[in-house]
């Protein structure tokens, strides 16, 4: 495993087997009465968010803590840039401390990327702008791992804001490297630059009829679409949205019986997701949560618990 | 007044070697008593470099770079005459503000500092500034642009180009439509950008504007000038408007020969530049105007910046990289190593038309006899690894550090004083 | 130092054939004796605990845990009852974790009455150091609270690290510290044998490991 994980390029598909191997016996520790191990102890880690994200930091908070580790959340909202302070000068005064394990969060791009280059320490990203988000695709294969009982030749269905998600550039890449067929749906706008070439190299495929997707979809992952992007032009209204790529009572007809239905959360119910699919028999989206503990422990665990992961 | 100089065996323009004399600081027809001899063999003689598109940052950031350290970065690479950009703090937007730097020029002593002039007030596009007193004032500004910005309002654009024609002026334009590349736009949009997650603007952003000023230039038949060339779009546009004979002259940036938008893959801010690093395409139709003359000259846009300004996330951090010192090594890499050009060509693009673009008398001649003996010496054949440590400007935001260039500035002279030898500054 | 027998008996037609020993190693226990030793052992367990009330085998994988339910079945064929049997890994509390690489845990699964109040058998191939049984109480203290634990091992080869002892063992097997035990298993490994051996310098790399 590399030393950082900083995008799903890090994990080959063996790690991915051992972390899901580990996060399996996490999962276990969750329900037991003592949810502590000591495999982290005297180490720290930081959570160093430049963005707001109660449930990321929530869920790396728990796992280092359940892991024995001295967590620290460290809460840098605002660029750096309009305090005069330079990312690089925000980050070395964190590193100084005496820090094992950064786990950072930030509005922008390859941010993760970058402050691996400054620090000796263990670098996880926790999000980089609309680029990776590598924990929460783990999460969302697992979750469907054990759904589905493997990925291989399954056909995964990701919809909504392609372009600013994160979520889905660390899924479309993980889950494509697991086996799994995916195509990704969205309106024309919502599509990232260039994503004609980037499909065929990759392999997946791209779809903007969300109708003819669902029918052979062994899962739906379905992604969050912000209100403020209707002001720049990239839907003409929510209504129409809803209409056109969200997950409707009426849609739900199209899928299996108990097709897993996933979302990286927090819901827009009504906009991307109704009720009824968000409640639905098959929704995956309280498994995610708890399995984004058990995975995020195994990250912890793998990179920072053996030799050559101290700082 | 300047030591008289015999300079011997050099290949003046890339012909036959031939002697140059200087006395007084003119070019002269044969050796002044008392010269001291300079041995060009195997160099190049090149008119004084010039270079249409400067940012030297005083007034207002002089942490990054001020019109010393920049003339010094200047003479290292061969130039002679720089246009310093209007944006620094406050804005040259005033005949005063703009004889200010034509004053730092003088007192730095090592090129001639032309200051550029803002087009509007504030480079706020809404308001033209004093441009006919920018003219008439001692700085005699004639390139006016509100460089790092776009004049975008085609109606502020349209006056603008009329209103220069009476003193000779031009309008240098930074072509870039706002509402194409929205203000978080960081690199080049395409598939690259797609998987990087950076907000991006296409070239389009850039050939949407260069085909209304060509319009607006024909309309009003103003002369135009477009700064920074990046796309093959543009370049068609420009091709297509010098075939109308529309008064239009462009440049391109040494970067924007060489580098290509995948080396923002790394997210390194160091590759973050406006214009952006484009694909491949872009590159080669660039090499190609060029060496044809549809784009007319190079200019750096050398951009300094302090390292707490670039050391952020690649989306937060300033836009620009050096560019003086190693310019004519990569023109010379790209364009002269490769065959596409010989070295007349190149004192074409970084001299002569320049020169005249700018309106900048005595800079950009031929190494004729009468003729002010501004002069670089180039030695085509040495190979340089580009060391950002050994620069002499204040800042290190230098994209070829590492990168092995063939050709390299020996000497530069300004009015026939030396201001570098053996690469290094007097 | 005393040396057990040289003769190595023949493997006899109804266990799996066992590879040749490696030059330099010589076989200390092969299948009759890890039969008659486990045998023997869970005698004294039923012995010592009056009988199979409350008793649970917990094996340390992955050997361990094969012996536990080795062990599990000859009390069954004794008592006729069964002992609830799991298996408890101490991957995450080694105190050597920094020390290697980083390796994945291994299952831990509590039979479903837990441990609470029991007489907790903790079973493993070979007790050595005594740094993993360290470990196994440390895990077990986090999932319950026996009433007794006591341990139970195929081999002891000495060398105590720790004021740890076992209650039940195969053979006392004594050793030098750069020898290397080896415990092979049917089912992990193929067949049954213990075989010990002087040791390449890679064995000291890890000399809390049995195998």
């Amino acid at each position: 495993m590399n030393k950082h994980l900083l995008s799903v390029d890090d994990v080959t598909p063996d790690d991915v087997a051992t972390l899901f191997a580990t996060a399996v016996e996490m999962h276990d520790v969750q329900h037991r009465s003592v949810k502590k191990l000591p495999a982290l102890r005297g180490r720290t880690v930081v959570n160093l968010f430049f963005e707001d994200s109660t449930r990321t930091r929530s869920s790396f908070e728990i796992a280092g803590k359940w892991l024995s580790a001295d967590v620290i959340n460290v809460s840098a909202k605002g660029s750096s840039v309009s305090k005069g302070e330079s990312l690089r000068d925000t980050v070395l005064t964190v590193a100084a401390m005496g820090v094992d394990g950064l786990v950072i969060r930030h509005m922008a791009s390859g941010a993760a990327q970058q402050v691996s280059q400054w620090t000796d320490a263990v670098v996880v990203n926790a999000g980089d702008g609309t680029h990776e988000h590598p924990t929460q695709a783990l999460l969302d294969a697992y979750t469907l791992t054990r759904r589905l009982g493997g990925l291989e030749g399954r056909h995964v269905a990701i919809v909504g804001d392609l372009t600013h998600s994160r979520v889905f550039r660390s899924n479309v890449a993980l889950l494509t490297k697991l086996g799994a067929r995916v195509t990704v749906v969205a309106p024309p706008t919502l599509m990232p630059a260039g994503v004609t070439a980037w499909s065929e190299a990759a392999g997946f495929a791209t779809s903007y009829d969300l109708d003819a997707v669902l029918p052979t979809a062994d899962a739906v992952m379905m992604l969050r679409v912000q209100r403020e992007r209707m002001s720049g032009g990239f839907f003409p209204t929510a209504r129409e949205y809803t209409v056109g790529y969200g997950l409707t009572r009426d849609r739900l007809g199209l899928l299996r019986e108990g097709t897993p239905i996933l979302h990286p959360g927090p819901m827009n119910r009504g906009l991307e997701i109704a009720a009824d699919a968000a409640d639905a028999a098959g929704s995956a989206v309280l498994d995610q949560v708890s399995a984004g503990v058990a995975v995020r422990m195994s990250v912890l665990y793998h990179l920072l618990a053996g030799e050559g992961s101290v700082a | 007044m300047s030591e008289p100089l015999v300079i011997t065996g050099a290949s003046v323009l890339g012909g036959e070697p031939r002697d140059l004399y200087v006395a007084d600081g003119v070019l002269v027809d044969a050796a002044p008593a008392g010269a001291r001899t300079i041995d060009a063999e195997g160099l190049v003689a090149l008119p004084g470099l010039v270079d249409l598109h400067t940012h030297l940052r005083e007034p207002g950031r002089e942490d990054a770079e001020t019109v010393l350290t920049g003339s010094r970065a200047a003479a290292v690479g061969g130039f002679t005459a720089v246009l310093a950009m209007a944006n620094t703090s406050p804005v040259t937007d005033t005949a005063e503000a703009a004889e200010r730097v034509l004053d730092l020029g003088r007192a730095a002593g090592l090129v001639d500092v032309q200051p550029v002039g803002a087009v509007t007030r504030g480079l706020e596009g809404h308001e033209l500034a004093e441009l006919g007193l920018m003219a008439r004032s001692r700085a005699r500004v004639r390139v006016f642009s509100d460089d790092g910005r776009c004049v975008h309002d085609p109606r502020v654009m349209r006056r603008a180009l009329e209103y220069v024609r009476a003193f000779g002026g031009v309008v240098s334009q930074h072509s870039q439509d706002p509402d194409l590349a929205g203000p978080s736009a960081c690199c080049h949009e395409g598939e690259l950008s797609g998987r990087l997650g950076l907000p991006g603007w296409p070239g389009i952003a850039e050939e949407t504007i260069v085909a209304r000023d060509v319009m607006l230039a024909r309309h009003t038949r103003s002369r135009l000038h477009v700064a920074h060339v990046s796309t093959a779009g543009s370049v068609e546009v420009l091709r297509w408007a010098k075939a109308q004979g529309i008064d239009v002259t462009a440049e391109v940036t040494p970067h924007h020969l060489l580098l290509t938008t995948d080396l923002v893959a790394g997210y390194d801010p160091v590759y973050k530049v406006n214009p952006p690093l484009r694909p491949d395409e872009d590159v080669h139709a660039l090499r190609e105007a060029l060496a044809d003359g549809t784009v007319d000259a190079v200019a750096t846009d050398h951009a300094p910046h302090a390292r707490h300004d670039k050391e952020h996330a690649f989306g937060d951090a300033a836009f620009g990289m050096l560019g003086l010192e190693t310019a004519l090594s990569v023109v010379s890499e790209v364009m002269v190593t490769s065959g596409a050009m010989g070295w007349a060509d190149v004192a074409r693009v970084m001299s002569q038309t320049p020169a005249r673009i700018a309106g900048l008398e005595g800079h950009g001649g031929s190494l004729a006899v009468g003729s002010p003996a501004h002069l670089a010496l180039v030695d085509p054949a040495a190979a340089v690894t580009v060391d950002r440590d050994a620069s002499v400007s204040l800042s290190r935001n230098n994209p070829w550090h590492g990168r092995r260039l063939t050709g390299a500035v020996v000497a530069t002279f300004l009015g026939g004083r030396p201001t570098v030898l053996d690469g290094a500054l007097v | 130092m005393a040396h057990p027998p040289a003769d190595v008996p023949d493997p006899s037609a109804e266990v799996p054939e066992v590879p040749e020993a490696p030059e330099g190693s010589r076989t200390v226990l092969d299948a009759h004796d890890i039969a008659r030793a486990l045998t023997r052992i869970s005698h004294e367990l039923l012995e010592r605990n009056k009988g199979s009330e409350d008793l649970v085998l917990l094996g340390i994988p992955t050997r361990g845990t094969h012996l536990a339910t080795r062990l599990a079945e000859r009390i069954a064929r004794v008592e006729g009852t069964d002992v609830p049997t799991g298996t408890l890994d101490v991957t995450m509390y080694r105190d050597d974790l920094r020390r290697q690489p980083t390796r994945g845990p291994q299952h831990t699964a509590l039979p479903p009455g837990g441990i609470d109040g029991k007489t907790v058998v903790l079973v493993d191939d070979v007790l050595y150091s005594g740094r993993t049984v360290r470990a196994a109480l440390d895990a077990m203290n986090d999932l319950g609270r026996p009433a007794t634990v006591r341990l139970a091992v195929l081999v002891d080869r000495g060398h105590r690290e720790l004021p740890i002892r076992a209650d039940h063992v195969g053979k006392n097997l004594p050793s030098a510290r750069s020898e290397r035990v080896m415990v092979r298993l049917e089912e992990s490994d193929g067949y049954d044998v213990v075989r010990i051996a002087p040791s390449p310098g890679d064995a000291l790399l890890h000399p809390g490991e049995g195998s």
